[in-house]
């Protein structure tokens, strides 16, 4: 049961980032299609992580559908290797580290957006929880 | 097409699943970091063999939109990344971002140039 949830938000979550990188998606060099899909799912997970994390009584199929399944789906990491790649080969240097660079820093900070748009406050000093 | 992707999305999506639980948790060499680098291992082999058109349109939506697509995941990344940094291991988030990166852009390279 657990495993036919986490597929079908697989299946959608897939078919939703494909529709609209490819809506995104622009021949200027940048990839910029796959950076705002994993920019938004970052947004919207780390949102629904802390949206979950406030509600101790939510059901965990929940979860796993919108967030293993769909959200996890809907972004992706091998896209954004192959493309750096890509872009080295291509002798963009600069492009594929300012790609990382806008990947990584602006993936943390949308997800830390998300956790203050669902009003997460409790903080958890180290230590293993 | 969109049914290839899709399906191989949701095949991907449990595999990550299943690694996921497989693994230790709460540790840099997690299921995602795993999946991250895998995926972009083999997306790096398909992409090579799709541009030089070794490779059916049908294949690459099936195993590389899909399957690596769903498979390997940026939001958990992101948020495993910024609990870390939250819950003070600022030290675990370093070495898991940099290795997630590095490693994963590597192997990516390695199965496009090989």
């Amino acid at each position: 049961m657990n495993l036919l949830l986490v597929m079908i938000g697989g299946f959608f979550g897939s078919i939703s980032r494909y529709t609209l990188g490819e809506w995104l998606y622009m021949e200027n060099g940048f990839p910029i299609g796959t950076l705002s899909v994993n920019l938004i799912g970052c947004l919207f997970l780390g949102w629904f992580t802390a949206f979950i994390m406030k509600r101790k009584k939510i059901r965990l199929e929940i979860p796993l559908l919108i967030g293993t399944g769909f959200t996890g789906s809907f972004t992706t990491f091998s896209t954004f290797s192959v493309e750096t790649v890509q872009l080295i080969e291509q002798q963009m240097m600069l492009t594929a580290i300012t790609y990382i660079l806008i990947s990584v820093f602006a993936g943390i900070g949308f997800a830390y957006t998300g956790y203050k748009i669902a009003g997460y406050k409790k903080k958890k000093v180290g230590g293993p929880q | 097409m969109i049914a290839l992707i899709g399906i191989g999305g949701a095949l991907g999506a449990a595999t990550r699943y299943w690694i996921g639980m497989a693994m230790p948790k709460h540790s840099i060499i997690n299921g995602i970091w795993i999946a991250n680098i895998t995926g972009s291992f083999i997306l790096g082999i398909l992409a090579d063999l799709f541009l030089s058109q070794q490779l059916a349109e049908w294949a690459w939506a099936f195993f590389g939109i899909g399957f690596c697509g769903a498979y390997t995941t940026f939001s958990t990344f992101s948020v495993e990344a910024l609990e870390m940094i939250r819950t003070q291991q600022l030290r675990s988030a370093v070495i898991y971002i940099l290795s997630s990166v590095i490693i994963s852009v590597t192997f990516a390279a390695i199965g496009f140039f090989m």
